[in-house]
């Protein structure tokens, strides 16, 4: 089972990727905080954790999807118990009839990137570097692994008392709706355990690299903050990213619509883009970026905001009048840029059904 | 009649008194060293103040002191009360423990027993369980005589506070109904552990702000003040009465550059402005927007600890009366970001010492009047003190840029004793303000200050509405401005947020709304 290419995430490597994940998250996946400090505290009390690179796992391995749901809102306030990923994944084991053997993210964010690292420390399983997405999305079917046909169900659902549900749908979208639903009832947040594949699986169809790169980014992040000094063109380089404005936020408006929250950002440039307007498209992450009313930058490329002054990663719920940031693009994972891609989460998914999907580096 | 006030505000170097008269005219002013034991500085000042001006003290009527007291105490680990640390929301919460986030020093200095008891709420007001009494009567039998405060946080009180309140009472009952009990709805926002965190600083301050408070209101009797009302500053730019101080110290944190933006706005006349502040060895830039600072977006630490108290935004560049100039290489004039700090007054050249600084090309320029010798300055290369002196202008401008909340020029304020460095004209700037008193801007800061009431909830919009819901909001911080002393006839609604939370059906909408009075009079 061990591979030779067998690394262990410790103290540092979990806060690392706590702070990168919050970049690659595109504005969504909630205050990092919160899952920095619970993976810090599960790491020091349970050791290490193992983490496996795709091409190491035998192709019969059993793996399973560990992820939260629900309002960010909802999580810093409603802290975890952290047992409620291994309460879903027991739950989805029962339904199955056999244990998992390693477990993989389901996607970047603040919280879902650490969320794996719960059930992976307690249990002494391995984690996988790749995830289904390489940023977050809103919705549970916005995975690669949907794109090539692989079921989300069953699906083991519980919240931090122990309660237990499964789940099984004909189709990922419905998956999604049955999960918020439940989500709502459960106290807005709880523990999924889904997307059961083989090795074989997991290494054609999930974005390989995430936990690294988040690391990456994160390394950067925590040297600039201790040092003082500004990485911003060093992490850039290493996320191939797009500078698309800086500047003030002038206005946020936002609603909620179908259980999330949409809206639009405006902003108003300073440096090289003064007397440029900017405005950011969200359903929880941003999904549309518009330099003087022309696309710059779409989804299922990224959308990452910075502070000025800091450089901290600002999502999408702490973005407010006055906040002075730097818009950043960049490209997403190439399983996304495919037709079949494109259809799950392309702009036509988002509802932008006039704008072309150009990669953000060739616009 | 009782009608004027004196301010203070006690700084890292200085403190400062000043008074005002029944129309707010500036009357007398000082500036004192600041002390070690910080009362003496204070006494010192309030006496030299109040000896300016014949029959100030039989019109005292209001005392106000902007104070590092609680800063400090934070920042020492002194002096600190020994805190039980309660949370309700068990089985919830667990994966994170109280405290476990803090400093070890600190941590130490002010808990070492904390307890995980059922209870607390959902986001929309279920129970995530019933409150465990009983397990409460125990903690309080085993607490009792083995703290001197207690600091009590529930899930998603500001939602509802009822399980905080009771397992107060429950406290209370046993440990004495004075005895001081902190709860995080009265303390913080929605973000459990930032509040958690914010009410057990709280609770461990309680003896620091009844000391402090204490020991002002006898500074002032020494003074032959009585009966004058006493508040202590907040780091919103509004007042608390010493009563609530006494209750919620910890939002005495940081008033000092509320204080400063206050005092330039009060100084200048000026609603919209950005504030350079300008010391030895930084120049700290605030926004000032309708008469009060623009508050920061990120969270605010405390000592190390994370809270989510708003704090006012400023960003501190490295350009103040210290800063060393220098000539490079290839031609640039660089100015800081390192200074000579205080030393200034020895090491400057204009001051006899061999260390070119900023003061040195503002006295070289003839922009110094009054400011050390300079015939030392005299044979400085004019096109070094011209390439420094733009350079100086160019640190702020860009800066004042990034405070702008619009494309427009916008006024600015200078204060603070590095002020000589800025010319009068900046680009962007419709009118660079430089008000006498500068100095003493802070205390004008603290003696002006208004008295708020802010809360924060989640609301179902569906099943109240969104206008409704804002109504309830705004008529909820009205009531929280008159419990902090505001004159009913002028509280004013400054601040309303919502933000709908994502993934909840209901149109479940946080609100937040901050109402601003003027000082009963």
């Amino acid at each position: 089972m061990v591979g030779c290419g067998m690394r262990k995430l410790g103290v540092q490597a979990v806060e690392d990727i706590a702070r990168g994940a919050a970049v690659l998250a595109s504005g969504g996946g909630g205050d990092p905080y919160l899952g920095m400090v619970v993976a810090r505290q599960t790491v020091e009390e349970f050791g290490a954790i193992e983490l496996l690179e795709l091409d190491e796992v035998p192709d019969d391995a059993r793996i399973a999807v560990s992820m939260g749901l629900g309002a960010p809102t909802v999580l810093v306030e409603k802290v975890p118990r952290g047992t409620e990923p291994e309460f879903a994944l027991e739950a989805l084991e029962d339904a199955c009839g056999y244990r998992f053997d390693m477990l993989l993210p389901s996607e970047a964010g603040g919280w879902n990137s650490l969320h794996p690292m719960l059930p992976a420390a307690r249990r002494g399983l391995p984690l996988l570097d790749g995830d289904g997405m390489g940023r977050a999305f809103p919705e549970l079917q916005m995975v690669t692994w949907s794109v090539f046909g692989q079921s989300a169900s069953p699906i083991g659902v519980a919240d931090e008392r122990g309660n237990k549900m499964l789940i099984e749908t004909d189709d990922n979208k419905r998956a999604e709706d049955l999960c918020r639903g439940a989500t709502v009832m459960m106290g807005g947040n709880i523990s999924l355990a889904c997307y059961g594949m083989t090795g074989a699986q997991a290494k054609a169809n999930s974005v390989a690299g995430t936990y690294t790169l988040c690391e990456e980014v994160g390394a950067l992040l925590r040297y600039a903050r201790t040092n003082r000094v500004d990485a911003y063109d060093k992490i850039m380089e290493c996320l191939g990213a797009v500078e698309l404005f800086r500047g003030k936020v002038q206005d946020v408006e936002r609603r909620t619509t179908g259980g999330f929250a949409r809206g639009v950002a405006a902003l108003e440039g300073f440096d090289a883009y003064r007397g440029s307007s900017f405005t950011m498209e969200f359903q929880n992450e941003f999904l549309m970026a518009k330099r003087d009313g022309a696309p710059v930058c779409t989804a299922p490329d990224l959308i990452a905001a910075f502070d000025v002054e800091t450089l901290t990663p600002i999502t999408g719920e702490a973005l407010k009048y006055g906040c002075r940031v730097m818009i950043v693009g960049i490209p997403c994972a190439p399983q996304w840029r495919t037709p079949e891609g494109l259809a799950v989460v392309g702009p036509q998914a988002f509802g932008y059904g006039d704008v072309p999907y150009i990669p953000v580096e060739q616009r | 009649m009782k009608d004027w006030r004196i301010g203070i505000d006690v700084g890292g170097t200085n403190t400062d008194a000043v008074v005002l008269d029944n129309e707010l005219n500036l009357v007398a002013a000082v500036k004192c060293p600041t002390t070690e034991d910080v009362m003496g500085g204070i006494r010192e000042a309030m006496a030299s103040a109040l000896a300016q001006v014949e029959g100030a003290r039989e019109r005292i009527g209001y005392a106000m002191l902007g104070t590092t007291h609680c800063t400090n105490a934070i920042v020492e680990r002194k002096r600190l009360d020994r805190v039980a640390v309660i949370r309700l929301g068990a089985p919830a919460t667990a994966a994170i423990k109280p405290m476990v986030d803090w400093p070890a020093d600190l941590r130490e200095a002010i808990s070492d027993r904390w307890y995980l008891v059922r209870g607390g709420h959902e986001f929309d007001g279920r129970e995530i369980a019933p409150l465990d009494e009983a397990e409460l009567e125990r903690i309080a039998a085993e607490i009792d005589g083995a703290c001197d405060s207690v600091a009590i946080s529930s899930v998603f009180s500001p939602v509802d506070a009822s399980h905080e309140k009771r397992a107060a009472e429950i406290v209370r009952a046993r440990l004495g109904a004075d005895f001081p009990v902190s709860i995080s709805s009265e303390i913080g926002s929605v973000s459990l552990l930032e509040r958690e965190n914010a009410t057990i600083l709280n609770a461990a301050l309680v003896t620091v702000a009844k000391t402090t408070s204490e020991s002002f209101v006898s500074a002032l009797a020494a003074e032959g003040i009585e009966h004058a009302e006493v508040y202590l500053c907040q780091n919103d730019g509004t007042l608390m009465s010493a009563a609530y101080a006494m209750r919620y110290p910890i939002l005495t944190i940081a008033c000092g550059p509320t204080n400063s933006i206050r005092g330039a706005s009060f100084l200048t006349g000026l609603k919209d402005a950005v504030v350079v502040d300008v010391g030895g060895t930084t120049a700290d830039l605030g926004a000032l927007t309708h008469g009060f600072p623009r508050e920061s977006l990120l969270a605010v630490e405390i000592g190390g600890v994370r809270t989510n108290f708003r704090m006012p935004d400023i960003i501190s560049i490295g350009l103040g009366g210290g800063s060393i100039v220098r000539k490079h290489e290839d031609g640039r004039v660089t100015v800081g970001p390192d200074s000579v700090g205080y030393q200034v007054l020895t090491r400057a050249l204009c001051f006899g010492g061999d260390v070119l600084t900023a003061t040195d090309i503002a006295v070289a320029s003839g922009a110094a009047e009054g400011v050390g010798d300079p015939s030392k300055v005299a044979d400085l290369d004019p096109e070094l003190v011209q390439a420094a002196s733009a350079e100086m202008a160019r640190m702020v401008e860009e800066c004042v840029d990034k405070m702008k909340t619009s494309a427009g020029d916008i006024d600015v304020i200078l204060v603070g004793g590095g002020s000589i460095l800025i010319p009068g004209e900046l680009k962007g700037v419709s009118k660079v303000h430089k008000p006498e008193n500068f100095g003493v801007a802070n205390a004008i800061g603290s003696a002006i200050s208004q008295v708020s009431g802010q809360i924060e909830r989640i609301f179902s919009l569906d099943e109240m509405g969104r206008a409704e819901a804002l109504d309830k909001a705004k008529d909820l911080a009205r009531q929280e401005a008159v419990k902090a002393g505001a004159d009913p006839e002028t509280i004013e609604i400054i601040d309303v947020e919502d933000v709908p939370l994502a993934y909840l059906p209901g149109n479940a909408t946080r609100v937040r709304v901050k109402a601003v009075g003027s000082l009963k009079l």
